[in-house]
């Protein structure tokens, strides 16, 4: 275990303990604020793992764009949150108790499986490489997402003009 | 030589049940769109992972293709929580009962 790959589990205990502070705030904005810190250190995971670009997009695309997005909806709409009741415990104990085995058992399946005790070699892949691989081998992908994002924005377009109040009869 | 590979998949299993407690467990629908974006992130760390791991640029291709559905699913899902929102004046599920 070098130094360097302790950096691993500092990152990795850092974006645990945001994610587990952020999904249980009352407040939403803090539960958002708290993500973003979450993202960055995917982010730097993901540059740990050799993917540089990725973890530039993670950046811009989830921490920049996502999170702003969840911010603006939080801050243009008044909540009033009047506080979520907790589910009663024998309606949560059951579901923890099955999702705590299916954990367990998923780690010891990836503990069984040969191959993954091997540390990992350093390696990275160059935005340049990866660009060139992803439109030579992908590029019919690409043209699929950039029209599943137009659709995205015509749809959240029409999503927002409808003016629907109730009770004023122009309700669909 | 670093982290060997079954660290970095339990991190994202850890992440991803935490994602799933927050889709599930909270009553907002807000929390419950963060909660996917958990789940969707933490399938991103165990595809770089894995590229990571056999050399292989398909894995980190697949989180560029995770990004841009997140964002789509994103910006929808929110769109669709805002106009709900118009509709009952509630992020609670449990008030979306116009139906019956």
């Amino acid at each position: 275990m070098t130094s360097y790959g302790l950096l691993f589990y500092v990152l990795a205990a850092v974006t645990v303990a945001a994610t587990a502070v952020a999904i249980t705030r009352r407040n939403m904005v803090h539960a958002v604020v708290y993500l973003i810190v979450s993202f960055f250190g995917t982010a730097m995971i993901f540059y740990y793992f050799g993917a540089p670009l990725l973890a530039a997009l993670e950046v811009i695309i989830y921490a920049g764009a996502i999170m702003v997005l969840f911010l603006f909806v939080v801050m243009m709409v008044k909540v009033d949150v009047p506080g979520e009741v907790m589910l009663p415990a024998r309606q949560w104990i059951p579901a923890a108790v099955f999702g705590l085995i299916y954990l367990v058992v998923a780690f010891l399946m990836i503990f069984e499986t040969r191959g993954t005790e091997a540390p990992l070699n350093l390696f990275s892949a160059s935005p340049r490489d990866f660009a060139l691989y992803v439109l030579q081998n992908h590029w019919f992908s690409i043209e699929v997402i950039s029209l599943l994002l137009l659709l995205a924005l015509i749809g959240a377009l029409q999503l927002g003009k409808s003016r629907a109040r109730p009770g004023t009869g122009d309700e669909i | 030589m670093i982290v060997p590979l079954s660290h970095a998949l339990i991190l994202a299993a850890i992440l991803f049940g935490l994602g799933v407690f927050c889709a599930v467990a909270r009553r907002n629908l807000i929390m419950i769109v963060l909660g996917i974006e958990i789940m969707l992130n933490s399938a991103s760390i165990a595809f770089v992972a894995a590229a990571l791991r056999w050399q292989n640029l398909e894995g980190q291709t697949f989180v560029l293709f995770i990004l841009a559905v997140a964002a789509t699913e994103v910006s929808v899902g929110l769109a669709i929580i805002v106009y709900a929102f118009k509709r009952t004046g509630s992020f609670d599920p449990g008030n979306y009962s116009m139906l019956k």
